[in-house]
């Protein structure tokens, strides 16, 4: 049972006591191994906040600013904590404000129980006060959900939730719980849910499989592996080590794959997809075995499929048997988790080595030091980069910190050059692309791993989608470090304006405040950096504050990244300018 | 058996070759069958697999099975082989959702019903309709004052041509259900379910 249980708690949740639906939400989440949630209170859930009050020493409770804070403040914890995030809104409004933090967590795969209040159940279907039919809105963005109108199905529901969310490929959970049976009592008893007949998250191991994927690797001449978070999320980080090593087979990562394999490996060849390294995107077509690991074949990975690997055998090992030939057709697909697939293949493999064709990728990796990655981590002159900055970071923080993204420009320079050497560091909104999800989710992630250092790297525009949550960081002294990249620009989008709209830059140019003043505000520690000379001690500073601290970086305005694949374009197609 | 996550989802093993390809991408009629557990909303979530996908359900019908507590949906679409595998891959991973396969025509045994609404002083003036619904193998259901009630049972085509047959009498109303169907396979719902229990049981040892 995860966490100690006060004594009496203890004996409320062995005896079978007499409950409310409310205590039983705050017992059922207590004997699930829940010290902290998120969320915001509101008419349909205050019971369940009622309850709370008095367990407040066993369970933290994060008011946040805004219910999407909550939820992606959860997300952030269970990225860096391999745990179950857990969040609470209230019905209608705070339900609806869930739903894009469900839909990121649903396609990026994180583990969430979200549990909401629904007006009471003779109310359902009135067009009550609050009331929203959240089950019919989460239901394509959730893994399960499930609406709750009688107290005795609280503890049974929330088992299952718990263990829907975090087994096999994860994902959110959404529980709606309505009034009446959150006020109602019962006797309360817990037992956590270890199957369910019509749900099999792990696959059953196929054996031929594993040796016909042996028979491939042992034919091919030029494999290539493929990473995603899938290693992350079955913690197969020693088990692939283990297998690239005795292998010889060069790896590649997705967005969401970064901090699963050492960048310093002599076998990693780089970053995948639009933004990615040049030959660890062009030699995708060279390959002769593409060796998909954990990862789905987004289309920023692929770009246009008709020409993608086309003469290379796909071998794909993933936990969802409905990503196995969804977009790549495989010649063996391993259904299988990462981490017990890796450790079999790696038996059954002999040792090999690939100096000529690891060669291809390092020569690649010469052109694009020259052409792209000089200029943007070691400019020498004109405004900053995006990418020396984050150079720098990465740099100064050993590659050791946990690194929270937003969406756009600098997350990419971010993918591209934070050396991440530690697992579990990077906290990204990869599938959705959810703008204003990097501050919550900072703040979430420092919970989730409090004796980390834990960095938020943001745009000026993700940052005001939900800067409202520095409220949140100001009220529980939370010490997360936060970087703005300031270009006064939607980056991305005038990126694209440039390249492929005729540099029409429509409704991309933003008139920010003053940054530092807002933070401020909150009495959090605030620097503004605007040139080369200052940048290097005032990341120091940042460093070496033991609060939570905002740091404003002035970078060029029109700055693009690159390499980039046009999107839907071959991969071979990838300018570096 | 198939079982609900690894297997083939049909007895073809159709292998990735340039023919194969050409096949997979043949729209054609499929029939999937679902088997659930009986939970309200799962409806939904079964449809929205195919909404989300712009593939529009020619019909569904959800009923009882031999086994209490689990449904049957019966679901035709037309569609590519491609297309509906996908399908029913997304399918299967909705919780609830016991197993489900997908079939063509030849390998299940099939039937629709129709019931048709004709003025009664049709069947008063002369026996036309009357041997209309004897030599089509249907039945009259109800005679009312101003109508009567005719049902038959067939496929798709049988049901529609007794239907151009009553028109000229003046057909009311013309429903027909969604396809229920019972594959060939020597399945049984039991044993299977009964294998899906111990499969949910395999753990990882981490």
């Amino acid at each position: 049972m995860g966490t100690l249980l006060a004594k009496e708690i203890e004996q409320k949740v062995k005896q079978g006591q007499k409950v409310t639906g409310a205590e039983a939400v705050i017992l059922s989440l207590l004997c699930e191994g829940v010290e902290t949630v998120f969320g915001y209170p509101g008419g349909a859930i205050m019971p369940i906040y009622d309850a709370l009050f008095q367990y407040q020493e066993q369970l933290k409770h994060i008011l946040v600013r805004h219910e999407q804070g909550a939820i992606h403040a959860a997300q952030g914890f269970a990225r860096v904590s391999g745990e179950v995030g857990v969040c609470m809104a209230t019905s209608g409004p705070g339900a609806t404000n869930l739903i894009t933090g469900i839909a990121d967590a649903k396609i990026d795969s994180t583990p969430l129980v979200c549990i909401t209040g629904q007006v009471a159940s003779h109310l359902l279907g009135t067009d009550a006060f609050q009331e929203t039919d959240v089950i019919g809105i989460s239901m394509p963005v959730t893994k399960w959900n499930y609406q709750v109108t009688t107290v005795e199905e609280i503890p049974e529901v929330i088992a299952k939730a718990f263990y829907i969310a975090h087994s096999g490929r994860p994902g959110p959970v959404l529980i709606d719980i309505t009034k009446d049976a959150q006020i109602a009592s019962f006797e309360f008893k817990y037992k956590k849910c270890e199957s369910i007949r019509s749900y099999h998250p792990v696959p059953k191991i196929n054996h031929d499989h594993i040796q016909q994927a042996a028979d491939l690797i042992s034919q091919a001449k030029k494999p290539y592996m493929l990473i995603g978070q899938g290693v992350t999320l079955s913690n197969a980080e020693q088990e692939l080590i283990a297998f690239v090593e005795k292998s010889g087979i060069p790896v590649a990562s997705t967005l969401l794959g970064l901090s699963a394999f050492p960048p310093d490996h002599e076998l990693y060849v780089g970053y995948l997809g639009m933004h990615g390294n040049y030959g660890a995107n062009i030699l995708t077509n060279t390959c002769d075995l593409l060796i998909a690991c954990g990862m789905r074949f987004d289309d920023r990975v692929t770009g246009n499929l008709d020409t993608y690997a086309k003469q290379a055998k796909v071998l794909h090992i993933e936990i969802d048997p409905a990503e196995i030939d969804k977009n790549v057709k495989t010649d063996v697909a391993v259904n299988a988790d990462a981490k017990e697939a890796l450790t079999l293949l790696t038996a059954k493999i002999e040792k090999g080595a690939y100096p000529e064709w690891l060669a291809e990728f390092r020569e690649c990796d010469g052109m694009e030091k020259d052409k792209v990655i000089d200029h943007h981590i070691k400019p020498g002159k004109g405004e900053l980069k995006m990418g020396e900055v984050i150079h720098l970071i990465s740099e100064k923080t050993k590659g050791e910190a946990v690194v929270v993204t937003d969406v756009g420009q600098h997350q990419m320079a971010t993918s591209r050059y934070y050396k991440y050497r530690s697992n579990k560091s990077n906290v990204t909104s990869g599938g959705l692309g959810t703008m204003g999800f990097a501050l919550p989710a900072a703040f979430g992630a420092k919970i989730g791993a409090p004796d980390r250092e834990v960095i938020a790297i943001i745009g000026d525009g993700g940052f005001q989608m939900t800067l409202q949550e520095l409220g949140s960081i100001f009220q529980y002294k939370v010490p997360v470090k936060i970087v703005v990249l300031n270009n006064n620009f939607l980056g991305m989008v005038r990126q694209w304006q440039q390249l492929f709209f005729e540099k029409r830059y429509s409704s991309t140019e933003m008139v920010n405040p003053n940054f530092t003043a807002i933070v401020s505000g909150y009495d959090i520690t605030t620097n503004k950096v605007t040139s080369r000379e200052k940048i290097g001690e005032a990341i120091d500073q940042m460093i070496a504050h033991q609060g939570p601290y905002f740091l404003e970086v002035i970078v060029e305005k029109e700055e693009n990244v690159f390499p980039m694949v046009p999107s839907g374009a071959c991969v071979t197609e990838i300018r570096l300018e | 058996m198939e079982d609900k996550k690894n297997a083939q989802i049909t007895d073809k093993n159709i292998a990735i070759n340039g023919s194969a390809m050409a096949e997979d991408n043949q729209v054609k009629t499929f029939t999937i069958s679902v088997l659930t557990e009986n939970k309200s909303g799962l409806l939904n979530g079964v449809t929205i697999v195919f909404t989300r996908r712009k593939v529009n359900i020619e019909s569904i019908n959800v009923s009882i099975t031999e086994v209490e507590g689990v449904s049957r949906y019966t679901i035709m679409v037309s569609c590519s082989r491609e297309i509906v595998e996908k399908i029913v891959k997304q399918i299967r991973k909705l919780v609830e959702v016991l197993g489900a396969f997908v079939y063509e025509q030849e390998e299940i045994h099939y039937q629709e019903l129709a019931l048709y609404k004709v003025q009664s002083k049709h069947i008063m003036n002369g026996n036309k309709v009357e041997n209309l619904v004897r030599n089509n193998g249907a039945r009259i259901l109800v005679i009312e004052e101003d109508y009567i009630v005719i049902e038959k049972t067939g496929h798709m085509h049988e049901t529609f041509n007794m239907f151009e047959k009553l028109k000229p009498f003046g057909v009311l109303e013309f429903v027909r259900s969604g396809r229920i169907a019972i594959s060939k396979s020597k399945r049984e719902t039991t044993t299977f379910l009964k294998e899906l229990e111990e499969a949910s049981k395999i753990k990882i040892n981490k």
